[in-house]
């Protein structure tokens, strides 16, 4: 099992009665509700819980992107992760993703995610979002219905820029470069793994299957409402005739750990609120411009994640969250049975904890976060046996890295310099 | 209005055809065009009319190839020729007048009458268009009609907006008509139009409606101004779908071309 502590980044100062005077948390948000000055503390606080989250033994740390979004104050996840590549010893550096259709030209990206590679020792895993409507087409102007286009360039030309050992000139729709030679390339060869995060088209889990990518539905309802469309990914698996290695798959999940049950609801309830209700409070004129998704995809009726069910995630109180599995929260014992029943169920071997769940302080965030580690993560370490040796979808870290930050803590003395040099004055 | 198909370079175009008289050719907006429009039936009494549908409008087949604005105007173009038309009367509304006054520039000596109802294709930063792309259904009434009452049983036609089998229609619907639009008109609907306009030689009336809260009618000068010798007829009491809500007051705005 694979599991990356996960941070989205949320701004904790949305007022109480967000949702009744204000139309969206994501494209139009209110520029008066971010204070600079408070980001200064929160931004250094939420690394340094990811940075935390890598010495309890989590498998990963992992950022995402979004764009003028009150969920997720990471506009650029690269950013984060160079800090990660340096305060982190062991995880995998897991950036879901960088949009790649938004980059002009997106050799830019094959180039910083080499360079996260390189610095972090090869513990890179590179996400590859096509990117939420709001982000990708309201945010950053693409035109919807040529996006996914777009998209299937930028991807064909980062892969040929990784891969391809000398210069070339690639002639794209989109992109005309004459001299494609990236400078730095990635440690992990031939690539750092990909994952690609999905919301239930056909076409996508065909791009995984073909390219050996691992499909990750990032939801936030959880895992009993992802059943049908993970069920919708393993039959295509099937059909094509490919191994059901659980890591072909992830999931990410709201996991809060206490003590027993009832602490949990008393110590988390008002923060899962937060996000559910003021989160996600996303007008719904940004949901899905018309275009961006496939007509197939919505015959198929997949609804978009950020669809809340009827009525609104407002009605829902905890004990219907953490039951119908929105939330996994309560004692490690809970937990770990929901936790199982999960990964059982939805055969997936990467699992992206949301352990910061909206305005949750970094205290609480890391009694939960040790808990998890201490009393559930272990107990579920063996759950696919006869994959364990998979290593398709995860990191291949250099064997010696260097420490960051290990200088010594003076400069040489001259003579110093001269002895190690055996230069004569 | 009758629906027939001709063959294109690009796909089979379905069009409209109707009427008799000289040929006009109507260029339809972003929310399509039926059967049953208002506006066609006047323009029919005086014209041969057609009107193409944009490739994925109706269940007109789709273009994946037609990208940007020149792959539009051209297929405009294509349209004209597919149907054997030479210097038809050109009449577009909104998107659709943006493609005519593209097509009337880039190819000045084969138009010789251009209308244009409430065209895009132009954009100010003092009075921005509003975002037709993050409009919900139930908001489309006041933005786009001068009664948005008699606008929303015009828009639904008695369907119930909050049904879910509708909704997944009108989804659908709109990723494939939408989705086609946004080419040329997502997330700004300019595409440089201003740049071209002088070429234009057309005799141009120019027709908008007062109350157009979509695209309002300051832009009228912006084409007035662009367009030597062009003629605004200014509606009253009449929207962005003026096509609906005024077509007789259109059609004869429309005569004056001859």
């Amino acid at each position: 099992m694979k599991f990356t502590w996960f941070n989205l980044m949320p701004w904790p100062y949305l007022p109480d009665d967000f949702r009744e005077t204000h139309r969206s948390v994501w494209v139009d948000i209110d520029q008066k509700l971010f204070d600079p000055a408070k980001s200064h503390e929160v931004y250094n606080t939420y690394m340094d819980l990811l940075e935390y989250a890598d010495t309890l033994g989590f498998d990963g740390v992992g950022v995402n992107e979004h764009h003028q979004n009150g969920y997720g104050i990471m506009p650029s996840p690269n950013i984060i992760a160079a800090g990660l590549a340096r305060r982190t010893k062991n995880a995998a550096v897991v950036v879901l993703g960088n949009s790649i259709a938004l980059y002009n030209p997106p050799v830019r990206v094959a180039e910083e995610f080499a360079m996260l590679d390189c610095i972090s020792g090869g513990r890179l895993v590179a996400g590859f979002p096509v990117g939420t409507s709001m982000d990708t087409n309201y945010c950053y102007g693409q035109i919807p219905s040529l996006t996914r286009e777009k998209y299937n360039e930028a991807h064909e030309l980062i892969i040929k820029a990784w891969t391809t050992r000398e210069p070339f000139a690639f002639n794209g729709r989109y992109n005309k470069l004459r001299h494609v030679n990236i400078w730095p390339r990635p440690i992990q060869q031939p690539h750092p793994p990909v994952h690609i995060p999905g919301g239930g088209s056909v076409e996508t889990y065909d791009f995984c299957i073909d390219n050996t990518y691992s499909y990750s539905y990032l939801s936030f309802s959880g895992y009993l409402r992802a059943q049908a469309l993970m069920n919708g990914y393993w039959k295509r698996v099937e059909e094509r005739g490919v191994d059901k290695s659980p890591y072909r798959a992830g999931f990410a999940q709201t996991i809060l750990v206490a003590d027993t049950d009832e602490e949990a609801e008393r110590l988390y309830s008002e923060h899962v609120s937060y996000f559910y209700n003021r989160c996600l409070h996303v007008y719904p004129g940004f949901a899905d411009a018309p275009g961006y998704r496939t007509i197939k995809t919505i015959q198929s009726g997949a609804l978009s994640q950020y669809a809340p069910p009827t009525g609104g995630y407002s009605t829902l109180s905890w004990k219907e969250l953490t039951e119908q599995g929105h939330v996994i929260a309560g004692s490690p014992e809970t937990v770990r049975q929901r936790m199982e029943e999960l990964i059982k169920g939805l055969n997936v071997g990467n699992i992206f904890c949301l352990m910061h769940v909206g305005d949750m302080p970094a205290d609480k965030c890391m009694y939960s976060t040790k808990l998890f580690a201490e009393k559930v993560m272990p107990k579920l370490r063996n759950m696919f046996p006869d994959w364990d040796h998979d290593n398709r979808f995860w990191t291949q870290p250099l064997k010696d890295r260097v420490t960051a930050g290990a200088l010594p803590k003076q400069a040489p003395t001259r003579e110093e310099l001269m002895k190690t040099y055996a230069v004569e004055a | 209005m009758q629906l027939k198909t001709v063959q294109t370079r690009h796909v089979p175009v379905q069009y409209l055809q109707g009427g008799s008289g000289p040929a006009l050719v109507f260029l339809h907006g972003a929310g399509g065009v039926t059967a049953d429009d208002p506006l066609l039936a006047e323009l029919a009494k005086t014209h041969t009319v057609y009107a193409p549908l944009i490739p994925g409008y109706g269940d007109s087949e789709e273009a994946p190839e037609i990208r940007d604005m020149l792959d539009f105007t051209l297929h405009g173009w294509d349209a004209v020729a597919a149907l054997g038309l030479t210097d038809p009367i050109l009449v577009g509304h909104s998107m659709g007048g943006m493609i005519a006054a593209e097509m009337a520039a880039i190819a000045p000596n084969d138009v010789s009458r251009l209308a244009l109802i409430a065209p895009a294709g132009l954009w100010d930063d003092d009075h921005p268009i509003a975002d037709l792309f993050a409009t919900l259904p139930y908001e489309m009434p006041e933005l786009l009609f001068h009664d948005a009452e008699v606008g929303t049983a015009m828009l639904t036609a008695g369907r119930d907006l909050t049904d879910p089998n509708f909704l997944q229609t009108y989804l659908v619907n709109n990723a494939r008509q939408l989705g086609m639009a946004g080419r040329i008109l997502f997330p700004i609907p300019e595409r440089g139009l201003s740049q071209r306009l002088y070429r234009i030689k057309a005799k141009t009336v120019i027709v908008w409606g007062d109350s157009d809260r979509l695209i309002p009618p300051v832009y009228a000068h912006g084409f007035k101004k662009g367009i030597a010798g062009a003629e605004l007829v200014s509606i009253p009491e009449a929207g962005h779908m003026i096509t609906l809500e005024k077509p007789g007051l259109v059609a004869a705005a429309i005569a004056k071309l001859g």
